[in-house]
């Protein structure tokens, strides 16, 4: 017999659960103005996720996903991209959005069940939130050959979650990317959940990373709730794609704090026990712990910071009250680029109706 | 100008606009070195390379989501599904985002692709090799559906839809692949997307169909002239959106239709045309509009597709019922 192949998965992680560094630090963990960019995003993503879910739970958005415990994930890759590099998201990604050009004001009117939400113009060749799992992984690939295709240098970055991985789409995705050898990484946020489906029921791979073996390309495992290893690892990947090195899967190990969404209750199928132990976990804690350990931050900035987001958040949720409403016939005005005929009278039959309308 | 045939004009098309347009992009399974297994891709390997003529890996859905991410960016890719039969796994991609990406992000983001594949029965294939589902894309608001029926319709329509700014699903009737010639004039000039075209002028009656159906239909045209019925037949051509003008304009005249189509006939795009020559055209009928199509079956295998698919005789009795109505 002879071993046709063998592979190992490589987990890293910079930062144990108490903030202590486990082994070498990175330049990054030097990095005063980084690490208080990367805070400062997950503090101001967590207060977001909170006032969200008020709005929700107080009828002023709809159906909300939060991303309690996962901020690490959001934050460490909107900081290790470009500005011309391209985000496709899922809709747990609220702290990457932030670091690109999504405003809060954006992403609440998204919620709020409004199309501009998403058509913000400044948001460059950024995705929209993609709703049906993975199915923007394989167009993260088109992307990625478009930008290959025109030589640019810019790096195409896909987020899913763990029950993404169990997708055609993903399998799809992650193998077209490993044969046209695309400027593209794929984040995982396993956060252990896919609504009521522990990971555990999701797949028999001890890892998500594996998955990439089969693909041809580099997989690894990182501890989410790192910001440093996650902030570290996706840049790695991505200057590596950048630099015409292919593509790379990173999993990224986190837990779900929050329910699926406002619509869920976790209290179903999920034990309390369980969550207390993943609270221990969390990333915002543990990078306050390191920065607080060497001197890099301090309780009145932490006051600072949090007065600074509240005003932010309450800011931008103003701009979003104060939304004007949509205008009914939007619906038709950005369905095609020049509206047929036989549109035109189903239009015409909603501004009878809605007599403000144009 | 040389006489070709209607898979040869799909090439020649492609060929065109990929000289033209620099952001074009083919891509699909076997259409490289293999030039397609109907040979519609043939030779653009060849002339164009492999950046630009992209042979997949075996997956529909991920041809499609691949095809949005391109034009997303602003290519003009043009993706091959082997046979509709396997267009299924593509349609999340087409009802989920092709169609929606301008509207979800109000023109932010737009999708300007083609999705092309062989479609329709009488070619004796395997089993999921004929089916004729049109109408579900038909149904999907945001998309453009275009089926041609000649050689030269294939050369302008397909131009058109590739230069459309909107997601186009363009559906090549396969039986009538190498059925015909014509004179193809490589010009470079698109016919309009959204009209019907009228291939016999008439009085008596109003024949829509399109696709492979309009051979059958034409034949019946034919025949019936001979039996002193005055047949107007019209190609719809765009099956998404319809263009009723051209429709209720002839039925105004001739105050009789028969539809015809190979799919089958509950929810089909022969019923959205009946309905709205009821809702628009009815004070213009003599006689109920009547439909030749297949049967609300599974479309059987080769050795029955025969009686499956409509024919000139069907066509023909059709006429005939709805002229019996004075």
């Amino acid at each position: 017999m002879k071993q046709a192949i063998t592979f190992s998965v490589e987990s890293h992680r910079f930062l144990g659960p108490d903030g202590q560094p486990e082994g070498d630090l990175p330049p990054l963990a030097e990095d005063k103005d980084a690490l208080h960019a990367l805070y400062r995003n997950m503090v101001l993503t967590r207060l977001y996720d909170e006032r969200a879910i008020a709005l929700q739970r107080t009828g002023q958005i709809g159906t909300f996903a939060s991303s309690l415990g996962q901020e690490a994930i959001g934050a460490g890759v909107g900081h290790a991209m470009r500005p011309e590099d391209i985000i496709i998201p899922s809709f747990r990604e609220n702290g990457a959005l932030l670091f690109r050009r999504f405003r809060i004001r954006d992403l609440l009117l998204y919620w709020g069940g409004d199309e501009r939400g998403m058509a913000n113009p400044e948001l460059g060749d950024d995705f929209p939130i993609c709703v049906p799992i993975s199915t923007h992984t394989t167009q993260a690939a088109g992307v990625a050959f478009a930008v290959k295709y025109r030589k640019q240098p810019r790096v195409v970055v896909c987020l899913l979650g763990d029950g993404g991985t169990s997708k055609g789409d993903f399998y799809e995705a992650i193998n077209l990317a490993g044969i046209w050898h695309l400027p593209l990484v794929f984040v995982i946020n396993n956060n252990q959940w896919a609504i009521s489906v522990p990971r555990a029921i999701q797949t028999q791979s001890e890892t998500l990373a594996q998955k990439a073996i089969a693909a041809g390309i580099p997989g690894l495992q990182i501890d989410g709730n790192d910001a440093l290893a996650v902030r570290h690892y996706v840049a790695e990947a991505i200057e590596t794609a950048r630099n015409g090195g292919g593509p790379t899967l990173i999993e990224a190990l986190s837990y779900r704090l929050c329910h699926h969404t406002t619509a869920d209750d976790a209290t179903r199928y999920r034990s309390d026990e369980e969550l207390q132990a993943h609270w221990k976990l969390e990333p915002v804690a543990r990078l306050k712990r390191f920065m607080i350990g060497r001197d890099m931050w301090s309780e009145a900035q932490e006051s600072e910071l949090i007065r600074q987001c509240k005003e932010e958040i309450e800011q931008e949720v103003r701009h979003y009250l104060d939304s004007e409403p949509p205008k009914p016939t939007s619906m038709f005005d950005s369905l095609y680029a020049e509206l047929p005929d036989e549109l035109r009278a189903q239009r015409q039959s909603l501004v009878g109706k809605e007599s403000n309308n144009d | 100008m040389t006489d070709i045939t209607l898979v040869e004009a799909v090439n020649l098309a492609l060929m065109r606009e990929m000289e033209r347009d620099p952001e074009m992009v083919v891509l699909g399974q076997d259409i490289g070195i293999n030039g397609g297994v109907f040979r519609a891709t043939v030779g653009l390997l060849e002339k164009f390379g492999s950046e630009r003529v992209l042979d997949t890996p075996l997956a529909e859905n991920m041809i499609a989501g691949a095809a949005v991410g391109m034009a997303a960016q602003g290519l003009h890719p043009v993706a091959e599904i082997q046979f509709m039969g396997f267009i299924y796994p593509t349609i999340d991609q087409m009802v989920s985002h092709a169609s929606r990406m301008r509207n979800r992000t109000r023109g932010r983001i737009t999708c300007p692709m083609v999705l092309r594949a062989p479609y329709g029965g009488g070619i004796h294939a395997p089993e999921h090799h004929s089916e004729s589902t049109e109408a579900m894309f038909a149904h999907i608001p945001g998309l453009r559906v275009v089926i041609p029926s000649s050689p030269t319709r294939a050369y302008g329509l397909l131009l058109a839809a590739i230069r459309n700014p909107d997601p186009v699903v363009f559906l090549e009737p396969k039986r009538i692949y190498r059925l015909m010639k014509q004179a193809v004039e490589d010009n470079g000039e698109e016919f309009p997307l959204d009209t019907c075209f009228v291939l016999r002028p008439g009085s008596d009656i109003t024949l829509v169909s399109w696709g492979a159906m309009l051979h059958e239909t034409q034949q019946a045209a034919e025949q019936l002239a001979g039996e002193g019925i005055d047949a107007e037949v019209i190609d719809l051509a765009t099956i998404k959106p319809i263009d009723m003008q051209t429709i209720l304009e002839s039925v105004g005249r001739t105050g009789r239709c028969v539809i015809v189509q190979e799919a089958a006939r509950t929810c089909s795009v022969s019923a959205e045309i009946a309905a709205r020559l009821a809702e628009e055209g009815l004070m213009s009928l003599f006689a109920p509009i009547r439909r030749v199509t297949g049967y609300d079956t599974v479309m059987p295998m080769f050795r029955l597709e025969g009686h499956y698919m409509p024919d000139t005789a069907r066509i023909v009795q059709a006429v005939k019922q709805t002229m019996e109505f004075a």
